[in-house]
């Protein structure tokens, strides 16, 4: 036996049948956006795109100029709570005839003694460290301005990106030109005011105001300036490339 | 306004239901970031008395299984709870449903203490309301601030020193994070409390899935006509 469908059916029908169409675009586009993302593989999939809209997030917010508020002494960190790290399984110490290998796309590319770094113009604050982790400390730094170097080298402008790589089991990072020349950024030979030491990344070591902490390479030896980024590290497993602060 | 309109017309109900797994997702991968380091303050000088120091958040309730993963679940998912929320506010604005739904302290204080001393029994009926009593409207209102609390003090702890205003208004960066986690505490007490009332009226269960019924628009109810 049927029965006929009255108007009202007709209409109560179609409400459900949009009603689950509904539901299923719901639940469709949920699925699809969890598929993309691959916690493995973080920089890859809906997450590598959301992390490229990112950086143009942070990248707009980069202020060229801005610089880190200096701490007051009391804020300063004990060294016994400030982390060292390095991926060596030991504390790396600098070969004999450390050299700092300056090249990439400048005018005259140069190996510096650290005495030669040391004569260049100074720079020194006391800021806040950002590590990825969330965690803060407090650290003065000396050294020279990533900056300064350029100016005796004689960057091309073609360089819009800067890789500095170290002893340290080969562990690396790249930078984006505006970030590496912003002024509080340092290859820094002192920390509170005395030599840098091996578990700080001793005899030479990138800070900054405007990275996380693993962007800051510790016991350097090259830094070249190149047309075009080159990972990094922690950048390589799956951190973020920018990691602006 | 005289159209019947329904208890949750559609764009309420989409970004509730959006809000149930962007919120689980934000949170998840937030609790995998404390993972990383659970403990609140500056290294050297941690804030031993804060609340849940120490915790490490176990498997069940977190997302993104390791730092790295769930910083970019966090930074993805962000954009899409603030892009929610924005809607949202647009369309309560836009739509005049925010007069029965923001809890407005003129007119529904008085309603909110009666309503509770009703919860506590201290009062034999409830108060006459629309389709929230005043305690609900401070309720759901609350949850929109503490998702603004959540997006900037956010803000302040992915970028301390570009947003280094926004962070000094928490306090700085680990002052921040500390509300940032708290913002999260919030939240999950607010869950907590709403799937307990929604279990014991099950009726809104059924509306926010499906509309609900045509009602008389909130404005012309009796209980609203003071305002």
């Amino acid at each position: 036996m049927t029965r006929r469908l009255t108007i009202a059916d007709r209409d109560r029908l179609a409400r459900v049948v949009r009603r689950r169409a509904l539901l299923r675009a719901f639940l469709a586009g949920s699925a699809a956006a969890v598929a993309g993302c691959d916690s493995a593989r973080p920089r890859a999939g809906l997450l590598g795109a959301m992390e490229r809209f990112n950086l143009r997030f942070q990248q707009a917010l980069f202020d060229p100029e801005k610089l880190a508020p200096e701490e007051p002494e009391s804020a300063l960190t004990p060294d016994d709570a400030f982390p060292a790290y390095f991926v060596s399984p030991r504390v790396p110490l600098a070969p004999a005839g450390w050299r700092l290998r300056v090249g990439g796309l400048v005018e005259r590319s140069r190996a510096f003694t650290l005495e030669e770094l040391q004569r260049l113009p100074r720079t020194s604050y006391r800021i806040r460290h950002h590590c990825v982790e969330g965690w803060s400390a407090v650290a003065s730094w000396h050294g020279v301005a990533v900056r300064d170097l350029a100016a005796v080298v004689g960057v091309r402008p073609e360089a819009r990106y800067v890789e500095f790589r170290s002893f340290d089991d080969g562990y690396w990072s790249s930078w984006d030109r505006p970030s590496a020349f912003h002024p509080q950024t340092i290859l820094a030979f002192g920390r509170n005011g005395e030599a840098l030491a091996p578990p700080w990344g001793a005899p030479l070591r990138l800070y900054a105001a405007v990275k996380l902490g693993y962007k800051m390479v510790k016991y350097l030896t090259e830094v070249n300036f190149l047309d075009r980024p080159t990972g990094g590290y922690w950048e390589d497993q799956g951190y973020e490339w920018f990691a602006g602060v | 306004m005289s159209r019947r309109r329904r208890e949750q017309p559609w764009p309420i109900r989409l970004a509730h239901w959006l809000n149930v797994w962007l919120l689980a997702v934000m949170a998840g991968s937030g609790l995998q970031i404390l993972v990383a380091y659970p403990a609140m303050g500056p290294r050297g000088a941690t804030w031993d008395w804060f609340l849940l120091e120490g915790w490490r958040p176990g498997p069940l309730l977190t997302v993104g299984r390791w730092l790295a993963g769930a910083r970019h679940w966090h930074f993805a998912f962000a954009w899409f709870f603030v892009a929610t929320g924005a809607l949202y506010v647009l369309y309560l604005a836009a739509s005049g449903e925010w007069r029965r739904r923001l809890f407005l302290p003129r007119r529904d204080f008085r309603n909110a203490i009666e309503t509770a001393t009703y919860y506590v029994r201290l009062r034999a009926t409830p108060p006459a309301q629309g389709l929230y009593n005043g305690l609900q409207r401070l309720a759901y209102t609350s949850t929109l601030l503490l998702a603004l609390v959540s997006i900037t003090s956010g803000l302040a702890i992915y970028e301390p020193l570009q947003l280094r205003a926004l962070a000094s208004i928490f306090g700085g960066y680990d002052g921040a994070r500390a509300i940032h986690f708290l913002a999260l505490v919030a939240f999950a007490v607010f869950t907590a409390g709403h799937v307990i009332l929604v279990l014991l009226h099950p009726r809104t269960l059924a509306s926010m899935l499906t509309g609900g019924a045509r009602e008389v628009p909130d404005d012309q109810a009796p209980d609203d006509r003071r305002s």
